[in-house]
């Protein structure tokens, strides 16, 4: 699989070492570590700058490789070869690629994406509008799946070969197996059709209520933070099927991860010696061995949002929801280009920072991260 | 041969799902083989007056808008996908494992320009740049095969750098590069033959996700277009549908993806099980 890394990662974590330096840090005045956290932000935001470089290198080359000629599009109806060659020069269409490479990249540093052919207006906005909308999506799939797969990871970890360790085995292995679109329409299917559970499966509002004040664009904490409880509960109810549909395909390597590396921590003499100590098993399950089984579980996420981000388009497709997704969608059915450029660029950047935050995320959880560096 | 034979018995019966998805498998490419001998109809005739029928003799599956039959398509589509995701699979396998390769072999500057390369192909999330790349070349299967491919790459090349750089100076190594053998000859006698293990097992397990991923891009409406047969597409014509109570258009297509990728993944496991027992978990 392609977890068998990351499992390979946590077992060559040394447990006793991490335990040894937890207990090291009381011994340290805390800016030290403070400092060592800076550095590593630092550090790797010097790492992610090669990532960013490469990335719009590639979607300059997908950007050549695009079908439709913008000069031809610009000359209008009944174009002369002429003035299309006018135009070709007037967008720099006739330089060597460096330069136009060059220029591109200028471009994006002005946050200048293009424009829409479709409705006229900048790429960049248009994608910032429906950001909040996609993220909110995928951070709730997101939660639905940790909050499945770590129980689960867990309880299946303390009693391998019992039927919570099969009914682990089984989910995770059927979830990765399920397309994402498909479970979407088989939730609505299920849950609208035929329960008559959950609102129509159009977008992230029904049409009877309004979307409240914008703070961080998500409807869910918008309406909390407006203490309006009812657009929560109806934003909530369009969000739980898109979500669930996410979750269920981006569990399974949680659950994974979770499960072999609890069985590693479990076995360890650290938990040895508690158990003899006669501590109490919820407090050496919860306390001492998932705060150190759950660093590989970290580590895992950057490729689980490899997957929800991916799984966001079709799922964002399914629910009609406004998102990026739905968004780059529509554009491609319309033939227009500039918004797919857009689209593909902010989600490999929005991927760099996920993993820098995943980054920094585990540089928090480590001890060790914080005092050798 | 013998021991591996009793090594494969003893794993489907310690484990009768990796025997299953054996047989599944098998009937699946039965199935690409002779689909044109044992579908019951013809999967691209519409009839109107038998269009929305549910699942009854004689559309065992049922049909759909255009009153086509469901069996039949979902036949027709097995060798569409299969070779889809065969064909990305195995250029994956090429272009990767070369690359691998190289840069574990030699190392030096091939590692670190082949090591920013597949970097930079994995800091994208890989359905979204299989998007960009079908976009850009535009919808047709082969570039959905390329698309694919290219997706998987990078996670061939860094498997095979690791393990070649794991075996490049092994004694077996040494000992050939000792009696006289071109470089050359020792990466292909020696070193890549006790690759093909490991990456057979890492074969079927990105299969699953290449079916998966070509069923996407097809259901958002990139790469295979309709009326062809394919499963992400009779998802995608099945959804409208759905909502007017009639499931088996969208569901049927959607449990032959589900078949599909789980056989793969299932077999994936079993082969790592036979090829190389000591990664059991």
């Amino acid at each position: 699989m392609r977890w068998t890394e990351t499992a390979r990662l946590a077992r060559s974590i040394d447990l006793k070492r991490a335990l040894r330096s937890s207990y090291a840090k009381l011994l340290k005045p805390k800016h030290i570590w403070e400092l060592n956290l800076y550095r590593l932000l630092i550090m790797r935001l010097g790492t992610a700058i090669p990532s960013i470089i490469g990335v719009v290198i590639v979607t300059f080359l997908i950007t050549r490789a695009l079908p439709g000629d913008p000069a031809a599009y610009f000359a209008g109806p009944n174009p002369t070869l002429e003035s299309i060659e006018e135009i070709r020069q007037q967008l720099g269409l006739d330089r060597s690629w460096l330069l136009q490479l060059e220029s591109y990249a200028a471009d994006l540093l002005h946050g200048r994406l293009g424009t829409s052919l479709t409705t006229g207006q900048p790429v960049l906005s248009e994608l910032l509008i429906r950001l909040p909308a996609s993220l909110e999506l995928t951070f709730s799939g997101l939660l639905v799946a940790i909050s499945a797969a770590i129980p689960l990871g867990v309880v299946a970890a303390t009693r391998p070969g019992s039927w919570v360790d099969q009914v682990c085995r089984f989910v995770t292995t059927v979830g990765v197996c399920l397309p994402p679109f498909f479970t979407g329409l088989l939730l609505i299917y299920i849950f609208y059709y035929l329960l008559g559970w959950s609102p129509a499966p159009f977008g992230r509002l029904d049409i009877y209520t309004a979307a409240p004040a914008t703070h961080t664009g998500f409807y869910t904490i918008d309406s909390l933070v407006a203490g309006n409880m009812e657009t929560f509960r109806a934003s909530l109810a369009q969000l739980i099927l898109p979500a669930v549909s996410l979750g269920i395909f981006s569990l399974a390597p949680l659950a994974r991860i979770t499960r072999a590396s609890m069985i590693t921590t479990l076995s360890s003499d650290f938990i040895r010696t508690a158990r003899a100590s006669g501590l109490p098993t919820r407090k050496i399950v919860i306390g001492y061995a998932l705060r150190n089984a759950i660093l590989p579980v970290v580590t895992t996420l950057g490729m689980v949002f490899s997957f929800l981000l991916g799984a966001n388009v079709m799922v964002e497709k399914v629910f009609a929801w406004p998102g990026v997704g739905s968004y780059a969608i529509d554009s491609l059915i319309a033939s227009d280009y500039a918004p797919v450029q857009g689209f593909v660029l902010f989600m490999a950047i929005l991927y760099i920072l996920l993993n820098l935050v995943i980054d920094l995320i585990y540089g928090l959880l480590d001890p060790r991260f914080r005092l050798t560096t | 041969m013998n021991e591996t034979l009793r090594q494969f018995r003893y794993i489907v019966v310690a484990n009768p799902l990796t025997g299953f998805a054996f047989i599944l498998s098998a009937l699946f490419i039965a199935m690409a083989v002779f689909a044109p001998v044992i579908m019951p109809h013809d999967p691209m005739a519409s009839h109107s007056a038998s269009a929305l029928q549910s699942p009854h003799a004689p559309y065992y599956l049922g049909t759909d808008q255009l009153g086509r039959d469901i069996l039949s398509r979902l036949i027709a589509a097995v060798r569409l996908d299969l070779s889809i995701s065969i064909s990305a699979v195995a250029l994956a396998f090429v272009v990767g494992g070369t690359l691998g390769l190289l840069a574990g072999y030699y190392g030096g500057w091939s590692e670190r320009l082949i090591g920013r390369l597949t970097d930079t192909l994995m800091a994208f999330p890989l359905f979204v740049l299989a998007m960009a790349i079908v976009a850009a070349l535009g919808n047709s299967v082969v570039n959905i095969v390329l698309a694919t491919a290219v997706i998987n790459i990078p996670l061939y090349a860094r498997l095979v750098r690791v393990e070649t750089n794991i075996r490049r100076d092994a004694g077996y190594v040494a000992a050939a590069r000792l009696s006289g053998n071109s470089e050359l000859r020792i990466l292909f006698t020696q070193i890549l033959p006790n690759l093909l293990p490991i990456t057979a097992v890492q074969t079927s397990l990105t299969m699953g996700y290449a079916i998966l991923n070509a069923a996407g891009l097809s259901f958002i409406g990139l790469g295979v277009q309709p009326p062809t047969p394919e499963w992400g597409i009779m998802v995608s014509e099945g959804a409208s549908e759905l909502l007017s109570g009639h499931w088996w258009i969208a569901v049927f297509p959607g449990l032959m993806l589900l078949m599909a990728v789980f056989c793969f993944n299932i077999l994936g496991d079993g082969l790592r099980d036979l090829l190389d027992p000591r990664s059991r978990t």
